[in-house]
């Protein structure tokens, strides 16, 4: 791996009462990397991703993002030191607007009380308003910017949870399952604007079930199984591996014992 | 303005003033069911220092709103422990508290209630309801009501969105006691007299009622509240003891018809001059949520 890595994971663990989610896990994530987390239905990867944007507290281990340890910082202060995320089931508020959603990613940008407190449309000539607006236009968003959130089709609605992370101007930008629900133009569109986005500097750590949009646009791939890491490489190679064959489609032993319990 | 006139202007400013203080918490999601108390002890803050400690006007309306600022931060860090109806509950029970402890104690003239000296105008009240409507506009107008709003909606999220959610809850709790405070050292010196039985819990009932069937989305929301609820009344006088089933009927029928208020973020955005030309935001689809 990497000499520098943007994200170390070092034996992260997380336990919900008897039950192992996450048990020792320790990978790294390249500078500028375009990576993929995969693994089967419950194999830990959401956990993962809430552990490392301080939606729970560890159990064992560390994550340092950039030379920083910050799994002992509370969770509203890792957006601002670049690690930003989307959520696999949209969590846009539903009662702000298109603007007000991606405008709420720029909370961890604004400074002082003085940020805070000035009306966000006089802001600076309404600099914060005319950059989301900005924003979204690049990310292909033809909505009007005060529209309703709850009205639009699913695809926008998880494009924006994107566009919304990304206002944070993250280091990384952690995605859970963005491609889920799309349709293959869309799928591909998004495939494009996260090649771009990556172009900028911005390291991306992705969960998908799509495995045609991994491969497309990860070249890194680790793989979880019971909350367990059992492969971390080229995604290429990923279903050339023994390991991960078998945590998908189960090894002849399991296949077995699976077979007894069906009854 | 005659007699009644006035009456009816200066109870729309102190019930105005009074809505907002419990919009700025209900805003961020926080039902306060305990807003008479607040109010009480703005009032009885006023009245004590105006008729006991000799103190003008400029001193007891500030000293009675950073009284009842302090009692709403420092109450609010037992209330937050609790949530929806258990802090209804929580807050209920400290309006209730407020209005015995007054009631008993012989400082604030127990159920004889105290004689307020300063008599404040009716045009000190109307300038204070317009300071505070425009302070509110602007507070939920600003990254700080933004954020208000984003917790209302969903407190996970936006505190990986970077807000800092319990400050933000403390900040609400801390305005919306000033606000209240505000609003009871007014009716103190313009009614010259406070009594513990006004500060009951039907006025922390009535008072949310305004904010929730006028909108929690917008500062518009409490400020059509308060005025619906405070003219309706007035209006239905006509018909009566009658005007209370209608009242009543009133109240039931918006909460079927609008249960997320009068007012709606996406109706203010549909009739502001910035859509009024071009292209016009998407009509929301119909949710089946109120909150």
């Amino acid at each position: 791996m990497a000499a520098d890595p943007i994200l170390a994971l070092s034996n992260v663990t997380k336990r919900f009462g008897g039950l192992t989610v996450s048990d020792q896990v320790s990978f790294a994530v390249p500078r500028g990397a375009r990576m993929a987390l995969i693994g089967p239905n419950g194999a830990g990867k959401t956990t993962l991703f809430n552990l490392m944007s301080g939606v729970y507290p560890l159990d064992g281990g560390e994550i340092v993002l950039d030379g920083a340890r910050i799994d002992t910082l509370p969770s509203r202060k890792r957006i601002a030191m670049g690690l930003s995320r989307s959520f696999q089931n949209i969590r846009l508020m539903p009662h702000l607007s298109v603007v007000e959603n991606v405008m709420l990613g720029q909370h961890a940008q604004a400074s002082g009380i003085g940020d805070l407190l000035t009306p966000i449309s006089w802001m600076r000539g309404g600099r914060w308003r005319r950059l989301a607006v900005e924003r979204l236009e690049a990310a292909g968003i033809a909505v009007h910017p005060d529209a309703d959130v709850a009205s639009l089709p699913y695809g926008v609605r998880k494009k924006i949870e994107v566009v919304r992370a990304l206002m944070s101007k993250p280091r990384l930008l952690m995605l859970d399952e963005p491609a889920a629900g799309l349709n293959p133009r869309e799928t591909a569109e998004l495939s494009a604007f996260l090649k771009d986005v990556a172009a900028t500097g911005v390291t991306l750590l992705v969960v998908e079930h799509d495995m045609s949009f991994v491969h497309d646009l990860c070249e890194h791939t680790v793989v979880l199984n019971f909350g367990k890491l059992i492969y971390e490489g080229p995604t290429r190679a990923v279903q050339d591996d023994e390991a991960v064959r078998e945590a998908y489609l189960g090894s002849r032993r399991v296949e077995t014992a699976g077979g007894s319990h069906a009854a | 303005m005659s007699g009644y006139a006035t009456g009816i202007v200066a109870i729309l400013c102190i019930n105005l003033i009074f809505a907002y203080a419990i919009f700025v918490t209900a805003a961020a999601g926080q039902l306060n069911l305990g807003g008479a108390g607040f109010q009480a002890i703005g009032a009885y803050t006023a009245a004590w220092l105006s008729s006991n400690a000799g103190q003008p006007v400029v001193v007891t309306i500030p000293l009675a709103m950073v009284t009842t600022a302090l009692i709403g931060f420092l109450i609010s860090f037992p209330v937050l422990r609790t949530r929806g109806v258990y802090m209804v509950l929580a807050t209920f029970a400290f309006g209730q508290f407020v209005s015995g402890f007054l009631l008993r104690s012989p400082t604030f003239g127990g159920a004889i209630g105290m004689v307020v000296s300063d008599y404040v105008g009716i045009g000190l009240l109307i300038a204070a309801a317009i300071i505070t409507t425009a302070l509110v506009f602007f507070l939920m107008a600003s990254r700080l009501g933004l954020a208000i709003r984003s917790i209302h909606d969903d407190e996970p999220v936006s505190t990986i969105m970077g807000v800092n959610v319990r400050a933000v809850q403390v900040t609400t709790f801390t305005i919306g006691g000033a606000l209240a405070g505000l609003s009871g050292a007014l009716y103190a010196h313009h009614f010259s007299f406070v009594e513990a039985q006004y500060f009951n819990s039907l006025l922390s009932i009535y008072v949310l009622l305004f904010v929730l069937i006028g909108g929690t989305q917008t500062a518009w929301g409490p400020l059509v509240g308060s005025l619906f609820f405070t003219l309706l009344p007035e209006v239905l006088r006509v018909g009566g003891s009658w005007r209370y089933v209608v009242f009543g009927v009133a109240i039931v029928a918006m909460m079927v018809l609008r249960p997320q208020g009068i007012v709606t973020r996406e109706l203010v955005s549909r009739l502001s001059p910035r859509n009024w030309f071009g292209s016009r935001p998407a009509p929301a689809a119909r949710m089946a949520d109120g909150g």
